[in-house]
């Protein structure tokens, strides 16, 4: 708002009679600018309407229970929570090195060539649809588990988490890229000049020099993974267990968003499971905005200190 | 077609502006969709029917040739579950809703709140076939032991004469009639007081070739499903009302005479008593109809009903 009171003020004296076009634009743009905010504000609201009635139809202990049995007002938020955030740091986690070495070698290791074919092949790899690669999960991936890993089912965390990761690395890898790229060159010189080998110059230089711009990569990698649904609800088999203990992963789990899917269709406008489910959709909301926000403060902290690393 | 028509009024109307030559093209091209006998009435009736997934190809089949024969009336046919079909019907956006189980007492009150007293009409009956991968040697289960498999009191298929394997349950999700009725007929053995549940473990599927895709191929698996949507690669087990009783396959036979222990009615409700278009096509689905139901691997309403 400042900076543009200003740069009104320097045009000034270049005006010849009312600009009043100039100004309807100007308007229209920041309109325009300021509905964002406004659409996540009412949707944000229309959730709080929806949702927060459950807190007190259903008592506490009730809510925060183990059990999720909405057809017979057990609404134990529990597993689910617990569900969506196991399959989220699973996938995290598979993400985060494949993801972080893939931008390392796209960024400093591959001629420019490679770099032009890899950087648009993997936006596009964002572009597949959730349910095909849910598909794929359903019939390939989880028989696969099953025989290899000798889970029960194949329908299991490990298996959602795979796909999660598969379907959170575009994102890493291209905010990952960037960091990369905000380091000085000045940097790579200095230390390949002290005598360092190439990789020692990545490993101990470029990469810790990035790592917050890695960090925020992570962290918008996450978020797309804790909000997928279609997916998760065709390959984590969705019973709705406390994901507790070294074998959940090879367990079947329900996780937030598969439960609002799978359920929303059914339930009675204005029931108890109908404020449930918004319920979640609230918690939801607050941990993918904590998780976006925590990403977006790094982000703008490094700006300010001059390129996104 | 009714569109290309409207288009040749229309040029017909401007045609002074217009070659002759071209005037008879135009007539011309218009001819034949003109005497072709859109003879269809000006008043189509259209039928809104939605529900249970269960349901939901019997009534395509049944809404096809009805509308075969009729074809002043349009059907319209969609799933997504007893409950969405209910709810649809109560809002007054559907003419018929397909269940595969009663209205619950709140969604008549809810009906009634509305201004609508439902009416049920039992339309066919299904039987829930209980299915295992073909490699699982375990052919008969009793109710009880069905009971205890999905509430994870059995939880190895050694516990039941099979191999040393775990069991995994495989569900409906709980927006499914058929879920509803195999708690309350197998796991809580028709007890209104129990308080019997699915196992936490069980994994509830969104769809029917969900559960049969995971029976398919994974040999630990036992599932359960409408009759109608139990595909050849699939082993049926045979159940047994207690210990005593005899194991029996669900056929139209064993359901008929009631012998089969988990059948079914299946129901389509109205918004209040029905009337014209949509009460001749109920009274034909329940007589004529009737014929088409066996086809799809349900069962007709037999004398023994």
């Amino acid at each position: 708002m400042g900076a543009m009171d200003v740069t009104m003020r320097n045009d000034q004296p270049y005006r010849s009679g009312p600009h009043w076009s100039e100004f309807a634009i100007e308007a229209l743009i920041r309109v325009l600018g300021f509905s964002t905010i406004g659409f996540v504000l009412l949707i944000f609201f229309f959730l709080l309407r929806e949702g927060l009635p459950i807190f007190s139809e259903v008592p506490p202990a009730n809510l925060f229970g183990t059990r999720w049995y909405p057809t017979f007002e057990q609404f134990g938020i529990w597993p689910l929570l617990l569900g969506s955030a196991v399959v989220t740091i699973a996938a995290t986690l598979m993400a985060l090195p494949l993801g972080v070495a893939t931008a390392v070698f796209i960024r400093e290791v591959a001629p420019n060539w490679a770099r032009e074919i890899l950087k648009p092949l993997i936006e596009t790899l964002a572009g597949i649809p959730s349910v095909v690669l849910g598909f794929f999960g359903m019939t390939v991936l989880a028989p696969l588990v099953r025989e290899v890993l000798g889970a029960p089912t194949g329908l299991t965390v490990f298996t959602g988490a795979l796909i999660l990761a598969y379907m959170a690395l575009p994102t890493i890898i291209s905010v990952a890229e960037d960091a990369l790229d905000a380091v000085p060159k000045s940097y790579r010189d200095a230390g390949l000049a002290l005598g360092a080998t190439r990789w020692q110059t990545i490993w101990r230089v470029t990469v810790p020099s990035a790592r917050s711009g890695i960090a925020v990569a992570v962290m918008l990698g996450m978020g797309r993974a804790i909000g997928e649904t279609m997916t998760v609800m065709m390959v984590t088999g969705n019973a709705a267990r406390m994901p507790l203990g070294l074998d959940a992963l090879l367990k079947p789990v329900r996780t937030m968003t598969a439960t609002i899917a799978a359920e929303m269709g059914e339930v009675a406008n204005g029931s108890t499971h109908y404020h449930a489910l918004f319920g979640i959709g609230i918690i939801l909301f607050v941990v993918t905005f904590l998780i976006n926000l925590t990403a977006a403060s790094s982000i703008f902290k490094k700006q300010r200190k001059g390129g996104l690393r | 077609m009714p569109m290309g028509l409207e288009l040749c009024r229309r040029k017909v109307h401007g045609w002074h502006g217009l070659g002759p030559a071209l005037v008879l093209i135009l007539m011309l091209g218009c001819h034949p969709s003109a005497g072709s006998g859109e003879a269809r009435p000006r008043a189509v009736k259209i039928i809104e029917n939605k529900g249970s997934d269960t349901l939901v190809n019997l009534a395509l089949a049944w809404a096809e040739t009805y509308m075969h024969d009729h074809p002043q009336v349009r059907i319209s046919v969609t799933g997504g579950g007893s409950g969405t079909g209910i709810a649809a019907m109560i809002n007054g956006t559907v003419d018929i809703a397909n269940a595969s189980r009663e209205m619950k007492p709140e969604e008549v009150a809810a009906a009634k709140a509305n201004g609508i007293g439902p009416v049920e009409f039992t339309v066919a009956r299904d039987a829930i076939a209980v299915v295992v991968n073909p490699a699982n040697p375990v052919n008969g289960l009793t109710i009880d032991q069905l009971a205890d498999i999905y509430t994870s009191k059995i939880t190895n298929w050694r516990q039941v004469g099979g191999d040393d394997r775990p069991i995994v349950l495989l569900s409906r999700e709980s927006n499914s009639g058929t879920y509803m009725y195999f708690l309350e007929h197998v796991i809580q053995q028709g007890k209104p007081k129990s308080k019997e549940m699915f196992s936490p473990e069980t994994l509830l599927m969104p769809s029917s070739e969900g559960i049969s895709a995971e029976v398919r191929q994974n040999p630990n698996a036992i599932g359960y499903d409408g009759l109608g949507y139990v595909t050849d690669d699939q082993k049926v087990v045979a159940v047994a009302k207690n210990a005593d009783s005899p194991f029996v396959l669900p056929s139209v036979g064993t359901v008929n005479d009631g012998s089969y222990p988990i059948s079914r009615p299946l129901y389509m409700y109205t918004a209040g008593e029905p009337e014209g278009t949509v009460k001749a096509y109920l009274q034909w689905l329940l007589t004529e109809g009737q014929e088409q139901v066996l086809r799809l691997g349900f069962v007709p309403l037999g004398r023994n009903r």
